[in-house]
Protein backbone atom coordinates (compact mmCIF):
# COMPACT_ATOMS: atom_id res chain seq x y z
CA UNK A 1 0.00 0.00 0.00
CA UNK A 2 1.49 3.10 -0.95
CA UNK A 3 2.11 6.05 2.07
CA UNK A 4 -0.71 7.92 3.22
CA UNK A 5 1.34 10.97 3.09
CA UNK A 6 4.96 11.53 1.37
CA UNK A 7 6.70 14.54 1.37
CA UNK A 8 9.80 14.28 -0.77
CA UNK A 9 12.60 17.55 -1.06
CA UNK A 10 9.94 19.98 0.48
CA UNK A 11 12.29 23.31 1.09
CA UNK A 12 10.06 26.55 2.44
CA UNK A 13 11.53 29.77 2.27
CA UNK A 14 9.29 32.46 3.99
CA UNK A 15 8.91 35.78 2.19
CA UNK A 16 11.34 37.25 5.62
CA UNK A 17 13.83 34.89 3.63
CA UNK A 18 13.35 32.21 6.66
CA UNK A 19 14.16 28.94 5.37
CA UNK A 20 11.90 27.15 7.90
CA UNK A 21 11.86 23.62 5.79
CA UNK A 22 15.25 22.81 4.53
CA UNK A 23 14.54 19.23 2.43
CA UNK A 24 12.11 17.12 4.13
CA UNK A 25 11.00 14.09 3.18
CA UNK A 26 8.63 11.84 5.35
CA UNK A 27 6.35 9.14 4.29
CA UNK A 28 3.39 8.24 6.82
CA UNK A 29 1.63 5.21 6.85
CA UNK A 30 -2.73 4.67 6.99
CA UNK A 31 -3.86 4.15 10.46
CA UNK A 32 -0.09 5.13 11.81
CA UNK A 33 -0.34 7.61 14.93
CA UNK A 34 2.71 9.72 14.08
CA UNK A 35 4.20 12.56 16.59
CA UNK A 36 6.35 15.62 14.61
CA UNK A 37 8.84 16.15 17.97
CA UNK A 38 10.70 19.45 17.96
CA UNK A 39 11.81 22.09 19.75
CA UNK A 40 9.58 25.50 19.02
CA UNK A 41 10.65 26.86 15.65
CA UNK A 42 11.88 23.90 14.28
CA UNK A 43 9.26 24.13 11.33
CA UNK A 44 6.36 21.64 12.41
CA UNK A 45 3.77 24.53 12.06
CA UNK A 46 5.09 25.07 8.51
CA UNK A 47 5.83 21.40 7.24
CA UNK A 48 1.78 20.43 8.32
CA UNK A 49 0.28 23.80 6.80
CA UNK A 50 2.03 23.37 3.72
CA UNK A 51 0.50 19.62 3.27
CA UNK A 52 -3.23 21.37 4.62
CA UNK A 53 -2.80 23.67 2.07
CA UNK A 54 -2.66 26.84 3.92
CA UNK A 55 0.81 27.64 3.26
CA UNK A 56 2.45 27.73 0.10
CA UNK A 57 4.54 25.23 -0.91
CA UNK A 58 7.92 26.10 -1.95
CA UNK A 59 9.95 23.29 -4.02
CA UNK A 60 9.45 19.77 -3.62
CA UNK A 61 6.82 17.83 -3.59
CA UNK A 62 3.85 16.55 -1.28
CA UNK A 63 1.33 13.59 -1.73
CA UNK A 64 -1.53 13.06 0.17
CA UNK A 65 -3.59 9.57 -0.26
CA UNK A 66 -1.40 9.54 -3.62
CA UNK A 67 -2.97 12.84 -4.75
CA UNK A 68 -0.50 15.67 -5.56
CA UNK A 69 -1.15 18.77 -3.51
CA UNK A 70 -0.80 21.04 -5.87
CA UNK A 71 -2.40 19.19 -9.16
CA UNK A 72 -5.05 17.48 -7.34
CA UNK A 73 -5.58 19.50 -4.57
CA UNK A 74 -9.35 19.20 -4.19
CA UNK A 75 -8.86 15.41 -3.59
CA UNK A 76 -5.92 15.66 -1.40
CA UNK A 77 -7.98 18.27 0.92
CA UNK A 78 -10.93 16.16 1.38
CA UNK A 79 -9.10 13.66 2.90
CA UNK A 80 -7.71 15.94 5.56
CA UNK A 81 -9.04 17.82 8.76
CA UNK A 82 -6.73 20.23 10.33
CA UNK A 83 -6.53 21.61 14.22
CA UNK A 84 -4.54 24.36 13.86
CA UNK A 85 -2.31 25.33 16.95
CA UNK A 86 -3.97 28.47 17.60
CA UNK A 87 -7.83 28.83 18.19
CA UNK A 88 -9.55 30.83 15.47
CA UNK A 89 -13.41 31.29 15.31
CA UNK A 90 -16.21 33.20 14.55
CA UNK A 91 -17.27 34.03 17.91
CA UNK A 92 -20.25 34.73 16.81
CA UNK A 93 -21.54 31.95 15.38
CA UNK A 94 -23.31 28.73 17.50
CA UNK A 95 -21.42 25.61 18.00
CA UNK A 96 -23.81 23.92 16.10
CA UNK A 97 -23.62 26.39 13.32
CA UNK A 98 -19.79 26.70 12.85
CA UNK A 99 -19.40 22.87 12.91
CA UNK A 100 -21.94 22.62 10.00
CA UNK A 101 -20.69 25.27 8.12
CA UNK A 102 -16.94 23.33 8.15
CA UNK A 103 -18.81 19.92 6.79
CA UNK A 104 -20.33 21.87 3.86
CA UNK A 105 -17.22 24.08 3.25
CA UNK A 106 -15.80 20.44 2.63
CA UNK A 107 -18.57 19.94 0.31
CA UNK A 108 -20.24 17.16 2.11
CA UNK A 109 -23.76 16.46 2.39
CA UNK A 110 -25.69 17.59 5.62
CA UNK A 111 -25.54 15.18 8.14
CA UNK A 112 -27.27 16.30 11.18
CA UNK A 113 -26.66 12.80 12.92
CA UNK A 114 -23.22 12.12 12.40
CA UNK A 115 -22.92 16.38 13.67
CA UNK A 116 -25.35 15.32 16.66
CA UNK A 117 -22.57 12.32 17.44
CA UNK A 118 -19.73 14.20 17.21
CA UNK A 119 -20.99 16.89 19.31
CA UNK A 120 -21.51 14.30 22.05
CA UNK A 121 -18.31 12.48 21.90
CA UNK A 122 -16.72 15.98 22.50
CA UNK A 123 -18.92 16.93 25.16
CA UNK A 124 -20.40 19.88 23.48
CA UNK A 125 -23.99 18.75 22.74
CA UNK A 126 -25.06 20.85 25.79
CA UNK A 127 -23.26 23.68 23.79
CA UNK A 128 -24.43 23.22 20.52
CA UNK A 129 -26.61 26.51 20.50
CA UNK A 130 -24.26 28.36 22.91
CA UNK A 131 -22.60 31.44 20.72
CA UNK A 132 -18.20 30.24 20.47
CA UNK A 133 -17.77 33.50 22.35
CA UNK A 134 -19.87 32.51 26.05
CA UNK A 135 -17.51 29.05 25.72
CA UNK A 136 -14.56 28.64 28.22
CA UNK A 137 -11.05 27.62 26.09
CA UNK A 138 -11.29 24.21 26.23
CA UNK A 139 -14.81 24.12 24.71
CA UNK A 140 -12.99 26.66 22.20
CA UNK A 141 -10.42 23.64 21.33
CA UNK A 142 -12.90 21.09 21.32
CA UNK A 143 -15.41 23.33 18.83
CA UNK A 144 -11.63 23.16 16.81
CA UNK A 145 -11.61 19.28 17.19
CA UNK A 146 -15.39 19.35 15.66
CA UNK A 147 -14.75 21.24 12.91
CA UNK A 148 -11.74 19.23 11.96
CA UNK A 149 -13.51 15.74 12.40
CA UNK A 150 -16.91 17.21 10.44
CA UNK A 151 -16.20 16.17 7.03
CA UNK A 152 -15.47 12.95 8.27
CA UNK A 153 -11.50 12.99 7.28
CA UNK A 154 -9.14 10.09 6.63
CA UNK A 155 -6.34 11.79 8.21
CA UNK A 156 -6.66 14.43 11.04
CA UNK A 157 -3.44 16.99 12.18
CA UNK A 158 -3.49 18.03 15.56
CA UNK A 159 -1.03 20.95 16.09
CA UNK A 160 -0.15 21.02 19.60
CA UNK A 161 -3.06 19.48 20.78
CA UNK A 162 -2.67 19.58 24.10
CA UNK A 163 -0.67 22.90 24.58
CA UNK A 164 -3.29 24.95 27.65
CA UNK A 165 -5.12 22.14 27.86
CA UNK A 166 -6.61 20.65 30.99
CA UNK A 167 -6.47 17.20 32.26
CA UNK A 168 -10.06 16.10 31.27
CA UNK A 169 -9.77 17.51 27.72
CA UNK A 170 -6.48 15.78 27.64
CA UNK A 171 -7.80 12.43 28.16
CA UNK A 172 -10.76 13.06 26.16
CA UNK A 173 -8.48 14.16 23.47
CA UNK A 174 -6.49 10.97 23.51
CA UNK A 175 -9.69 8.86 23.76
CA UNK A 176 -10.95 9.89 20.89
CA UNK A 177 -7.41 9.77 18.82
CA UNK A 178 -6.97 6.31 19.67
CA UNK A 179 -11.08 5.33 18.66
CA UNK A 180 -10.08 7.65 15.63
CA UNK A 181 -6.84 5.41 14.70
CA UNK A 182 -9.72 2.47 15.75
CA UNK A 183 -11.76 3.48 12.45
CA UNK A 184 -8.57 3.59 10.22
CA UNK A 185 -7.51 7.02 10.44
CA UNK A 186 -4.62 8.63 10.10
CA UNK A 187 -3.45 10.89 12.84
CA UNK A 188 -0.56 13.29 12.82
CA UNK A 189 0.54 15.37 15.69
CA UNK A 190 2.96 17.94 16.70
CA UNK A 191 4.08 18.25 20.13
CA UNK A 192 7.45 19.44 21.84
CA UNK A 193 6.82 17.30 24.92
CA UNK A 194 8.83 14.17 24.65
CA UNK A 195 6.04 12.79 27.05
CA UNK A 196 3.17 13.24 24.58
CA UNK A 197 5.38 11.23 21.88
CA UNK A 198 5.56 8.71 23.87
CA UNK A 199 2.28 8.15 25.36
CA UNK A 200 0.61 8.74 22.28
CA UNK A 201 1.98 8.33 19.14
CA UNK A 202 3.55 4.38 17.02
CA UNK A 203 6.60 6.28 15.49
CA UNK A 204 8.27 9.64 16.25
CA UNK A 205 9.66 12.32 13.74
CA UNK A 206 12.48 14.30 15.34
CA UNK A 207 12.47 17.73 13.82
CA UNK A 208 14.97 20.81 14.26
CA UNK A 209 15.81 23.66 12.21
CA UNK A 210 13.57 22.87 9.47
CA UNK A 211 15.57 18.98 9.04
CA UNK A 212 14.14 16.10 10.23
CA UNK A 213 16.63 14.33 12.33
CA UNK A 214 15.45 10.83 12.58
CA UNK A 215 11.96 8.57 12.02
CA UNK A 216 11.72 5.98 14.55
CA UNK A 217 9.15 3.12 15.63
CA UNK A 218 8.38 5.02 19.71
CA UNK A 219 9.71 2.60 21.51
CA UNK A 220 12.81 2.32 20.00
CA UNK A 221 13.24 5.99 20.08
CA UNK A 222 13.08 5.37 24.09
CA UNK A 223 15.35 2.93 24.20
CA UNK A 224 17.77 4.79 22.28
CA UNK A 225 17.04 7.70 23.94
CA UNK A 226 14.40 7.71 26.71
CA UNK A 227 16.53 7.62 29.70
CA UNK A 228 16.23 8.27 32.77
CA UNK A 229 18.20 9.57 35.77
CA UNK A 230 17.91 8.54 39.76
CA UNK A 231 19.51 10.84 42.01
CA UNK A 232 20.08 10.10 45.34
CA UNK A 233 21.04 12.63 47.95
CA UNK A 234 23.28 11.22 50.57
CA UNK A 235 22.99 11.69 54.13
CA UNK A 236 27.09 11.62 54.33
CA UNK A 237 29.06 13.16 51.22
CA UNK A 238 31.56 10.74 49.41
CA UNK A 239 35.17 11.48 48.31
CA UNK A 240 34.81 8.49 45.57
CA UNK A 241 32.55 6.05 43.82
CA UNK A 242 33.34 2.63 46.06
CA UNK A 243 34.39 -0.24 43.86
CA UNK A 244 31.50 -2.08 44.49
CA UNK A 245 29.45 0.06 42.92
CA UNK A 246 30.95 0.55 39.63
CA UNK A 247 28.63 -2.05 37.51
CA UNK A 248 26.22 1.03 37.66
CA UNK A 249 28.63 3.43 36.23
CA UNK A 250 27.47 6.34 38.83
CA UNK A 251 28.53 9.87 38.69
CA UNK A 252 29.18 11.70 41.67
CA UNK A 253 27.93 15.26 41.76
CA UNK A 254 27.62 18.30 44.11
CA UNK A 255 31.04 17.93 45.72
CA UNK A 256 30.03 14.41 46.65
CA UNK A 257 26.42 14.90 47.73
CA UNK A 258 24.69 13.50 45.42
CA UNK A 259 24.80 10.15 43.32
CA UNK A 260 23.58 9.83 40.30
CA UNK A 261 22.53 6.97 37.97
CA UNK A 262 21.21 6.84 34.46
CA UNK A 263 19.27 3.59 33.47
CA UNK A 264 17.07 2.70 30.53
CA UNK A 265 13.23 3.01 32.04
CA UNK A 266 12.17 0.52 29.30
CA UNK A 267 14.50 -2.48 30.14
CA UNK A 268 13.39 -5.43 31.87
CA UNK A 269 15.37 -4.90 34.60
CA UNK A 270 16.50 -1.07 35.22
CA UNK A 271 19.24 -1.93 37.89
CA UNK A 272 18.02 0.15 40.87
CA UNK A 273 16.98 -2.48 43.28
CA UNK A 274 19.93 -4.01 43.47
CA UNK A 275 21.98 -0.67 43.56
CA UNK A 276 19.89 0.46 46.82
CA UNK A 277 20.44 -2.59 48.18
CA UNK A 278 24.29 -2.76 47.64
CA UNK A 279 24.05 0.59 49.14
CA UNK A 280 22.41 -0.56 52.18
CA UNK A 281 25.06 -2.83 52.28
CA UNK A 282 27.60 -0.51 51.87
CA UNK A 283 26.25 1.68 54.60
CA UNK A 284 25.78 4.49 52.36
CA UNK A 285 22.36 6.13 53.23
CA UNK A 286 20.08 8.45 51.21
CA UNK A 287 17.95 11.32 52.52
CA UNK A 288 16.04 11.86 49.45
CA UNK A 289 15.87 10.28 45.97
CA UNK A 290 14.40 11.77 42.46
CA UNK A 291 14.19 10.66 38.69
CA UNK A 292 14.15 12.76 36.01
CA UNK A 293 13.72 12.13 32.20
CA UNK A 294 15.80 13.48 29.93
CA UNK A 295 14.84 15.79 27.80
CA UNK A 296 13.60 17.03 24.52
CA UNK A 297 17.33 19.23 24.70
CA UNK A 298 19.14 16.37 25.88
CA UNK A 299 17.88 14.02 22.81
CA UNK A 300 18.83 16.53 20.22
CA UNK A 301 22.81 17.01 21.82
CA UNK A 302 22.93 13.06 21.67
CA UNK A 303 21.30 12.96 18.36
CA UNK A 304 23.48 16.40 16.74
CA UNK A 305 26.76 14.73 18.09
CA UNK A 306 25.14 11.32 16.36
CA UNK A 307 25.10 13.10 12.70
CA UNK A 308 28.70 14.93 13.06
CA UNK B 1 -13.86 15.09 -8.66
CA UNK B 2 -12.94 17.34 -11.86
CA UNK B 3 -11.46 20.71 -11.46
CA UNK B 4 -13.93 21.96 -13.87
CA UNK B 5 -16.81 20.57 -11.79
CA UNK B 6 -17.94 23.54 -9.31
CA UNK B 7 -18.10 22.58 -5.48
CA UNK B 8 -21.54 23.97 -5.42
CA UNK B 9 -22.37 22.79 -1.92
CA UNK B 10 -19.22 24.47 -0.63
CA UNK B 11 -19.83 28.16 -2.09
CA UNK B 12 -23.82 27.79 -1.24
CA UNK B 13 -22.35 26.72 2.41
CA UNK B 14 -20.30 30.37 2.41
CA UNK B 15 -22.39 32.49 1.22
CA UNK B 16 -25.56 31.25 3.38
CA UNK B 17 -23.20 31.59 6.16
CA UNK B 18 -22.24 35.28 4.89
CA UNK B 19 -25.63 36.40 4.19
CA UNK B 20 -26.50 35.45 8.07
CA UNK B 21 -23.60 37.34 9.04
CA UNK B 22 -25.33 40.20 7.32
CA UNK B 23 -28.28 39.43 8.79
CA UNK B 24 -27.27 39.90 11.97
CA UNK B 25 -26.45 43.54 11.49
CA UNK B 26 -29.41 43.92 9.18
CA UNK B 27 -31.31 46.81 10.72
CA UNK B 28 -27.60 48.72 11.02
CA UNK B 29 -27.11 48.17 7.48
CA UNK B 30 -30.36 49.33 5.99
CA UNK B 31 -30.88 52.07 8.54
CA UNK B 32 -27.73 54.25 7.22
CA UNK B 33 -28.92 54.36 3.68
CA UNK B 34 -32.60 54.42 4.17
CA UNK B 35 -32.09 57.48 6.30
CA UNK B 36 -29.82 58.95 4.26
CA UNK B 37 -31.81 58.82 1.04
CA UNK B 38 -34.81 60.21 3.10
CA UNK B 39 -32.69 63.07 3.64
CA UNK B 40 -31.40 63.94 0.51
CA UNK B 41 -34.68 63.83 -0.75
CA UNK B 42 -35.61 66.12 1.91
CA UNK B 43 -32.77 68.64 1.60
CA UNK B 44 -31.98 68.55 -2.41
CA UNK B 45 -35.61 67.05 -3.66
CA UNK B 46 -37.54 69.19 -1.43
CA UNK B 47 -35.16 72.22 -0.43
CA UNK B 48 -33.26 72.99 -3.49
CA UNK B 49 -34.61 70.92 -5.76
CA UNK B 50 -38.13 73.03 -5.77
CA UNK B 51 -36.00 75.75 -6.80
CA UNK B 52 -33.75 74.26 -9.41
CA UNK B 53 -36.92 72.69 -11.27
CA UNK B 54 -36.04 70.84 -13.95
CA UNK B 55 -32.44 68.99 -15.48
CA UNK B 56 -32.94 67.49 -18.80
CA UNK B 57 -36.65 67.69 -18.87
CA UNK B 58 -36.67 65.62 -15.87
CA UNK B 59 -38.08 66.70 -12.22
CA UNK B 60 -35.09 67.25 -9.85
CA UNK B 61 -36.54 64.77 -7.20
CA UNK B 62 -36.71 62.02 -10.01
CA UNK B 63 -33.40 62.86 -11.20
CA UNK B 64 -31.10 62.14 -8.24
CA UNK B 65 -33.25 58.59 -7.82
CA UNK B 66 -30.59 56.80 -9.73
CA UNK B 67 -27.39 58.68 -8.06
CA UNK B 68 -28.72 57.78 -4.71
CA UNK B 69 -29.08 54.06 -5.62
CA UNK B 70 -25.63 54.09 -7.44
CA UNK B 71 -23.66 55.88 -4.54
CA UNK B 72 -25.61 53.36 -2.10
CA UNK B 73 -24.71 50.07 -4.67
CA UNK B 74 -21.09 51.28 -4.85
CA UNK B 75 -20.43 52.39 -0.97
CA UNK B 76 -22.31 49.38 -0.10
CA UNK B 77 -20.39 46.84 -2.54
CA UNK B 78 -17.14 48.05 -1.74
CA UNK B 79 -18.08 47.77 1.95
CA UNK B 80 -19.87 44.86 2.18
CA UNK B 81 -17.42 42.50 0.15
CA UNK B 82 -14.05 44.10 2.13
CA UNK B 83 -15.98 43.25 5.70
CA UNK B 84 -16.92 40.05 4.09
CA UNK B 85 -13.19 39.13 3.58
CA UNK B 86 -11.04 40.81 5.81
CA UNK B 87 -13.34 39.55 9.00
CA UNK B 88 -12.37 35.60 8.47
CA UNK B 89 -8.40 36.85 7.50
CA UNK B 90 -8.33 39.00 10.91
CA UNK B 91 -9.83 36.58 13.23
CA UNK B 92 -7.29 33.67 10.83
CA UNK B 93 -10.71 31.93 10.19
CA UNK B 94 -9.46 31.77 7.12
CA UNK B 95 -7.44 28.89 7.37
CA UNK B 96 -11.07 26.53 7.07
CA UNK B 97 -11.38 28.22 3.51
CA UNK B 98 -7.85 27.52 2.32
CA UNK B 99 -7.38 23.94 3.55
CA UNK B 100 -11.41 22.81 2.36
CA UNK B 101 -11.30 21.75 -1.34
CA UNK B 102 -12.46 25.13 -3.03
CA UNK B 103 -10.46 26.63 -6.25
CA UNK B 104 -10.01 30.15 -5.64
CA UNK B 105 -13.10 30.97 -8.02
CA UNK B 106 -15.26 28.89 -6.13
CA UNK B 107 -14.46 31.26 -3.12
CA UNK B 108 -14.92 34.43 -5.14
CA UNK B 109 -18.10 33.70 -5.67
CA UNK B 110 -19.37 32.51 -2.66
CA UNK B 111 -17.42 35.65 -1.15
CA UNK B 112 -18.42 38.44 -3.94
CA UNK B 113 -21.79 36.85 -4.55
CA UNK B 114 -22.97 37.28 -1.24
CA UNK B 115 -21.98 40.97 -0.69
CA UNK B 116 -23.59 42.03 -4.23
CA UNK B 117 -27.07 40.18 -3.31
CA UNK B 118 -27.06 42.12 -0.28
CA UNK B 119 -26.21 45.51 -2.15
CA UNK B 120 -28.63 44.80 -4.52
CA UNK B 121 -31.03 44.08 -1.71
CA UNK B 122 -30.20 47.86 -0.20
CA UNK B 123 -30.56 49.29 -3.31
CA UNK B 124 -33.97 48.04 -4.10
CA UNK B 125 -34.90 49.33 -0.34
CA UNK B 126 -33.62 52.63 -1.59
CA UNK B 127 -35.99 52.45 -4.62
CA UNK B 128 -38.85 51.93 -2.64
CA UNK B 129 -38.52 54.26 -0.61
CA UNK B 130 -37.91 57.03 -3.20
CA UNK B 131 -41.29 56.14 -4.80
CA UNK B 132 -42.56 57.58 -1.57
CA UNK B 133 -41.17 60.84 -2.34
CA UNK B 134 -41.31 61.59 -6.36
CA UNK B 135 -43.39 59.70 -9.14
CA UNK B 136 -41.15 57.03 -10.93
CA UNK B 137 -41.30 55.74 -14.32
CA UNK B 138 -38.41 53.16 -15.29
CA UNK B 139 -38.14 53.05 -19.12
CA UNK B 140 -35.91 49.92 -19.38
CA UNK B 141 -36.53 47.87 -16.32
CA UNK B 142 -34.42 44.65 -17.84
CA UNK B 143 -31.33 47.11 -18.11
CA UNK B 144 -31.65 48.85 -14.95
CA UNK B 145 -31.77 45.35 -13.40
CA UNK B 146 -28.73 44.66 -15.43
CA UNK B 147 -26.94 47.68 -14.60
CA UNK B 148 -27.60 47.06 -10.98
CA UNK B 149 -26.05 43.72 -11.21
CA UNK B 150 -23.61 44.30 -13.17
CA UNK B 151 -21.94 47.36 -10.54
CA UNK B 152 -22.74 45.26 -7.17
CA UNK B 153 -20.74 42.73 -8.81
CA UNK B 154 -17.53 45.01 -10.18
CA UNK B 155 -17.71 46.70 -7.45
CA UNK B 156 -17.74 43.54 -4.63
CA UNK B 157 -14.89 41.80 -6.59
CA UNK B 158 -13.44 45.19 -5.94
CA UNK B 159 -14.22 45.17 -2.62
CA UNK B 160 -12.90 41.88 -2.21
CA UNK B 161 -9.53 42.97 -2.88
CA UNK B 162 -9.74 45.70 -0.75
CA UNK B 163 -10.68 43.13 1.85
CA UNK B 164 -7.45 41.17 1.52
CA UNK B 165 -5.19 44.60 1.10
CA UNK B 166 -6.38 46.38 3.89
CA UNK B 167 -4.16 45.72 7.46
CA UNK B 168 -6.16 47.46 9.22
CA UNK B 169 -9.88 48.88 10.20
CA UNK B 170 -9.08 52.50 8.73
CA UNK B 171 -7.13 50.87 5.64
CA UNK B 172 -10.68 49.07 5.26
CA UNK B 173 -12.83 52.37 5.61
CA UNK B 174 -10.68 53.99 3.84
CA UNK B 175 -11.69 53.32 0.02
CA UNK B 176 -15.52 53.70 0.29
CA UNK B 177 -15.06 57.27 1.90
CA UNK B 178 -12.08 58.54 0.45
CA UNK B 179 -12.81 57.49 -3.15
CA UNK B 180 -15.84 56.13 -4.01
CA UNK B 181 -18.44 58.63 -2.08
CA UNK B 182 -16.02 61.96 -3.63
CA UNK B 183 -15.92 60.01 -6.94
CA UNK B 184 -19.95 59.67 -6.65
CA UNK B 185 -20.26 63.04 -5.81
CA UNK B 186 -18.61 64.48 -8.48
CA UNK B 187 -19.66 61.73 -10.97
CA UNK B 188 -23.14 63.67 -11.35
CA UNK B 189 -25.09 61.66 -9.03
CA UNK B 190 -26.82 65.11 -8.19
CA UNK B 191 -26.44 66.65 -10.99
CA UNK B 192 -26.26 66.61 -14.57
CA UNK B 193 -22.26 66.97 -15.80
CA UNK B 194 -23.25 69.53 -18.73
CA UNK B 195 -24.41 71.87 -16.08
CA UNK B 196 -20.40 71.64 -14.77
CA UNK B 197 -18.42 74.83 -15.75
CA UNK B 198 -15.68 73.86 -18.03
CA UNK B 199 -12.71 73.08 -17.47
CA UNK B 200 -14.73 70.54 -14.81
CA UNK B 201 -16.63 69.07 -17.05
CA UNK B 202 -14.06 67.32 -19.48
CA UNK B 203 -11.91 66.26 -16.10
CA UNK B 204 -14.72 65.24 -15.04
CA UNK B 205 -15.05 62.34 -18.06
CA UNK B 206 -11.57 61.18 -16.25
CA UNK B 207 -13.98 60.26 -13.06
CA UNK B 208 -15.07 56.55 -13.68
CA UNK B 209 -18.51 57.39 -11.81
CA UNK B 210 -19.62 59.16 -14.45
CA UNK B 211 -20.36 56.08 -16.87
CA UNK B 212 -22.18 54.37 -14.01
CA UNK B 213 -24.74 56.87 -13.03
CA UNK B 214 -25.17 58.06 -15.99
CA UNK B 215 -26.09 54.45 -17.76
CA UNK B 216 -27.82 53.81 -15.27
CA UNK B 217 -29.93 57.13 -15.31
CA UNK B 218 -30.52 56.26 -19.06
CA UNK B 219 -31.77 53.04 -18.28
CA UNK B 220 -34.71 55.44 -15.71
CA UNK B 221 -35.14 58.22 -18.27
CA UNK B 222 -33.47 56.63 -21.32
CA UNK B 223 -31.21 60.14 -21.36
CA UNK B 224 -27.80 60.05 -20.22
CA UNK B 225 -24.62 62.34 -20.82
CA UNK B 226 -22.40 59.16 -21.79
CA UNK B 227 -23.73 56.58 -24.23
CA UNK B 228 -24.67 53.46 -22.76
CA UNK B 229 -22.17 51.60 -24.55
CA UNK B 230 -19.98 53.30 -23.33
CA UNK B 231 -20.94 52.61 -19.67
CA UNK B 232 -21.07 49.19 -19.88
CA UNK B 233 -17.83 49.01 -21.50
CA UNK B 234 -16.05 51.12 -18.70
CA UNK B 235 -18.07 48.91 -16.15
CA UNK B 236 -16.90 45.48 -18.34
CA UNK B 237 -13.39 46.85 -18.60
CA UNK B 238 -12.89 47.47 -14.46
CA UNK B 239 -14.09 44.11 -14.05
CA UNK B 240 -11.59 42.62 -16.38
CA UNK B 241 -9.28 44.51 -14.23
CA UNK B 242 -10.62 43.17 -10.40
CA UNK B 243 -10.48 39.57 -11.97
CA UNK B 244 -6.91 39.62 -13.34
CA UNK B 245 -6.23 41.40 -9.95
CA UNK B 246 -7.85 38.66 -8.22
CA UNK B 247 -6.73 35.71 -10.19
CA UNK B 248 -3.06 37.23 -8.83
CA UNK B 249 -3.79 37.38 -5.70
CA UNK B 250 -4.83 33.51 -5.49
CA UNK B 251 -2.44 32.53 -7.75
CA UNK B 252 0.77 34.30 -5.54
CA UNK B 253 -1.04 33.71 -2.47
CA UNK B 254 -1.01 37.22 -1.66
CA UNK B 255 -1.68 38.15 2.13
CA UNK B 256 -3.85 34.63 2.24
CA UNK B 257 -0.70 31.93 2.12
CA UNK B 258 2.75 33.14 3.69
N1 LIG C 1 4.49 33.40 8.04
C1 LIG C 1 5.79 33.35 8.38
N2 LIG C 1 6.67 34.25 7.88
C2 LIG C 1 7.97 34.20 8.20
N3 LIG C 1 8.51 33.32 9.03
C3 LIG C 1 7.69 32.39 9.58
C4 LIG C 1 6.30 32.36 9.29
N4 LIG C 1 5.74 31.34 9.97
C5 LIG C 1 6.75 30.77 10.67
N5 LIG C 1 7.92 31.39 10.44
C6 LIG C 1 9.24 31.02 10.98
O1 LIG C 1 9.55 29.73 10.50
C7 LIG C 1 10.20 28.97 11.51
C8 LIG C 1 9.41 27.71 11.77
O2 LIG C 1 8.20 28.06 12.38
P1 LIG C 1 7.08 27.01 12.71
O3 LIG C 1 6.84 26.17 11.52
O4 LIG C 1 5.93 27.74 13.27
O5 LIG C 1 7.79 26.15 13.84
P2 LIG C 1 7.16 25.23 15.00
O6 LIG C 1 5.74 24.98 14.68
O7 LIG C 1 7.99 23.99 14.98
O8 LIG C 1 7.33 25.98 16.27
C9 LIG C 1 10.30 29.87 12.72
O9 LIG C 1 11.59 30.46 12.72
C10 LIG C 1 9.25 30.91 12.48
O10 LIG C 1 9.59 32.13 13.09
MG1 LIG D 1 4.05 25.39 15.77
Amino acid sequence: MPPMISVSALRKTYKSGLVALDGIDLEIEKQEIFALLGPNGAGKTSLISIICGTVGIGSGTVRVGGHDITQDYRAARAMIGLVPQEISLDIFATVWNTVAFSRGVFGRRPDPDYIERLLRDLSLWDKRDRRVIELSGGMKRRVMIAKALSHEPEILFLDEPTAGVDVSLRRDMWALVRSLRDKGVTIILTTHYIEEAEEMSDRVGVIANGRILLVEQTAALMRKFGRRKLTLALQHPLAYIPVDLSPWELELEQQGQVLAYAFDANAEDNGIPALLRRMAELGIDFRDLDTSRNSLEDIFVSLVEQTA
Amino acid sequence: MSAAKLNHHAIWTIYLAEMSRMRRTFWQSIATPVITTVLYFIVFGGAIGSRIQHVGGIGYGAFIVPGLIMLTLLTQSVSNASIGIYFPIFTKTIYEILAAPLSALEIVFAYVGAAATKSVVLALIILATATFFTPLHIQHVGWMIAFMLLTAVTFSLFGFIIGIWAQNFEQLAIIPSLVITPLTFLGGAFYSIDMLPQPWRTLNLLNPVVYLVSGFRWSFYGTGEVGVGLSLAFTGMFMAICLTLVWWIFKTGYRLKP
